[in-house]
């Protein structure tokens, strides 16, 4: 019995490409978890969302003219990240709107280009938009890996800054830290994220990626260090069984993993459903 | 001898101060979008002043903190915080009027506080004994020790307003700026905060105190700033206090009652009684 189990475990690691393809779900997983912590406190779900959009016309483009598609995401979520910080910065809070039409209209620019520039429908660009986890070649790990890499070491040497300008910009501006700068900071920590994690789950489900893993977290802590943390292991966790599930069932495994991280949150949400809701009324 | 001379024999000392004084504002005008809320406001504090920024809502009195703070340009005039132009720094505490943050934030009591000593720290340097030393005593000098480890969430508005100070005296400041600090706090509790303020300009620390309650900045405070746009007086609660500067500062009629050394603001005959 332990054996077999065992064996369906190890089953799927015998290829290459579904070894790396884990590997960069639990990378990920736990990654998005981390960035996603201040995305669910400052409510930049959206703004998530519409980076991975505008991500997509980014790696569109650098099919079209030739470059590496890491690198035309990559180009165009920093951009979309440092206008929306920016207007952020000058119209208020209420930018939803302008957000909006932005990242649909970028993200439409994107798909007619697919359509009318590449005429045999490459799997390549569809595993973008649906995500495929077995997609992930060596040179791609090695780039979410580095890239995760830097992200998190960024998140573990400012904590102390990003945690006062994500509870209160205002007084920790007016102590004397560069609240700006480090608003546009997270931005650019969130579009490289979204980069990232593209490939794996898909435009349409990084948001989930970013928000379900740390939500469920919040359910169960006061403590933003500890969100952080057990988010990071919902979400490897969501990888790693989506994973196998997307293996045994033949699903797409983007979908596995959200499934997966949204039925941990509904189960921690029914373990204490008055606290859920009181904590999801507070967050507005 | 009359009601208003033994005022004068009661006011406080001003605290000796040979040097230039630490705020310093000049002709100062700025806003919003182009929309002046403050004009020509001319003022200076010396070191160790208690000051009372009195106006009515929308006067201008969280503009003027922002100014101070260097965190909204002067269109015209100029601050000057020690001879230097306004800037940000951990030098100068700030407590915002309504707290804009979010309650459900997972942070703690202790969590807060510490964050005071966060610009101080500079980057890449971790809390130390220090730092966790000084956070212990603002938790105690607001008398709020037994909750350190409660989530913010789960304070009341005046205990939240208590933490809040007690991350703006973490920062070892030589300025604070308060805007309205005493606002759903209880009397007990408003009357121990203006104790610790005395205490902390007795002290050296310079502090400006928007305040809604004028008996209580009349009776506590050693300097007032009536401010609707403009100024409309600043000096001594003493020689600030007249229905004529109050009522045109507040664009309504407010009656002074003097009993000895106290003085009562009456908001209008049938409003009732406001007292400290």
């Amino acid at each position: 019995m332990v054996s077999v189990s065992v064996d369906l475990l190890l089953d799927p690691l015998r290829y290459g490409f579904l070894v790396r393809g884990l590997a960069a779900a639990l990378l990920i997983g736990a990654l998005c978890a981390v960035v996603g912590t201040y995305v669910v406190l400052k409510g930049f779900a959206f703004i998530g969302d519409a980076l991975a959009h505008i991500a997509f016309t980014g790696i569109v483009v650098a099919f079209l003219s030739g470059f590496a598609l890491t690198l035309g995401a990559l180009a165009a979520a920093l951009v979309a990240g440092l206008g929306i910080g920016l207007i952020h910065r000058r119209v208020g809070l209420s930018t939803d709107t302008a957000i909006g039409i932005l990242f649909s209209g970028v993200f439409a620019l994107g798909l007619v280009l697919m359509s009318v520039g590449i005429k045999t429908y490459t799997v390549d660009l569809f595993s973008y938009v649906f995500g495929d986890i077995l997609s992930v070649r060596a040179v791609d790990l090695l780039t979410i890996a580095c890239l995760s890499g830097l992200v998190l070491l960024v998140v573990v040497l400012l904590y102390k800054e990003l945690l006062f300008v994500s509870f209160d910009p205002v007084v920790a501006e007016a102590s004397g830290l560069p609240g700006g700068v480090l608003q546009l900071l997270l931005l650019t920590l969130l579009s490289v994220t979204v980069v990232v994690s593209v490939q794996a789950v898909g435009v349409v489900l990084v948001v989930a990626m970013l928000v379900t893993p740390s939500a469920t977290a919040y359910l169960l802590t006061d403590r933003f260090h500890r969100v952080m943390l057990a988010g990071a292991g919902f979400g490897a966790f969501s990888a790693l069984v989506g994973f196998y599930l997307s293996y045994y069932l033949n699903v797409p495994s983007g979908g596995a993993i959200v499934l997966v991280a949204s039925a941990l949150f509904a189960l921690v949400a029914m373990l204490s459903p008055r606290r859920a809701a009181l904590r999801l009324l507070v967050r507005r | 001898m009359s009601v208003s001379a033994q005022i004068e024999l009661a006011s406080r000392v001003q605290p000796a101060d040979g040097g230039e004084p630490v705020i310093l504002v000049e002709r100062l005008t700025t806003g919003y979008h182009r929309v002046p809320i403050l004009e020509e406001v001319t003022f200076s504090v010396p070191r160790g002043a208690l000051v009372g920024v009195i106006g009515p809502n929308g006067s201008g009195k969280s503009t003027l903190f922002r100014a101070i703070l260097g965190l909204l340009r002067a269109w015209q005039g100029r601050v000057l915080i020690e001879g230097q132009p306004a800037r940000p720094r951990p030098e100068i505490a700030y407590l915002p009027q309504s707290e804009t943050v979010d309650w459900g934030f997972p942070v703690t009591v202790w969590d807060v506080v510490m964050m005071g000593r966060y610009p101080r720290l500079g980057f890449l340097r971790r809390p130390g004994a220090r730092d966790r030393e000084l956070v212990e005593r603002a938790l105690e000098q607001v008398r709020m020790q037994d909750e350190r480890n409660r989530p913010i969430g789960a304070l009341s508005g005046g205990q939240r307003q208590r933490v809040f100070l007690a991350r703006a005296l973490a920062q070892e400041p030589s300025i604070l700026l308060l805007d309205e600090p005493v606002s759903g706090v209880d009397a007990p509790t408003q009357h121990f905060i203006f104790e610790l303020l005395e205490q902390l300009c007795a002290s050296g620390c310079t502090a400006l105190v928007a305040s809604h309650d004028l008996s209580c900045v009349a009776q506590r405070f050693s300097q007032v700033l009536l401010l609707n746009r403009r100024m409309h007086g600043f000096g001594p609660p003493e020689r600030v206090f007249t229905e004529e500067l109050l009522n045109r500062t507040f664009n309504m009629h407010l009656m002074l009652l003097r009993y000895g050394e106290r003085v009562i603001v009456v908001e209008s005959p049938d409003d009732g009684l406001r007292e400290c």
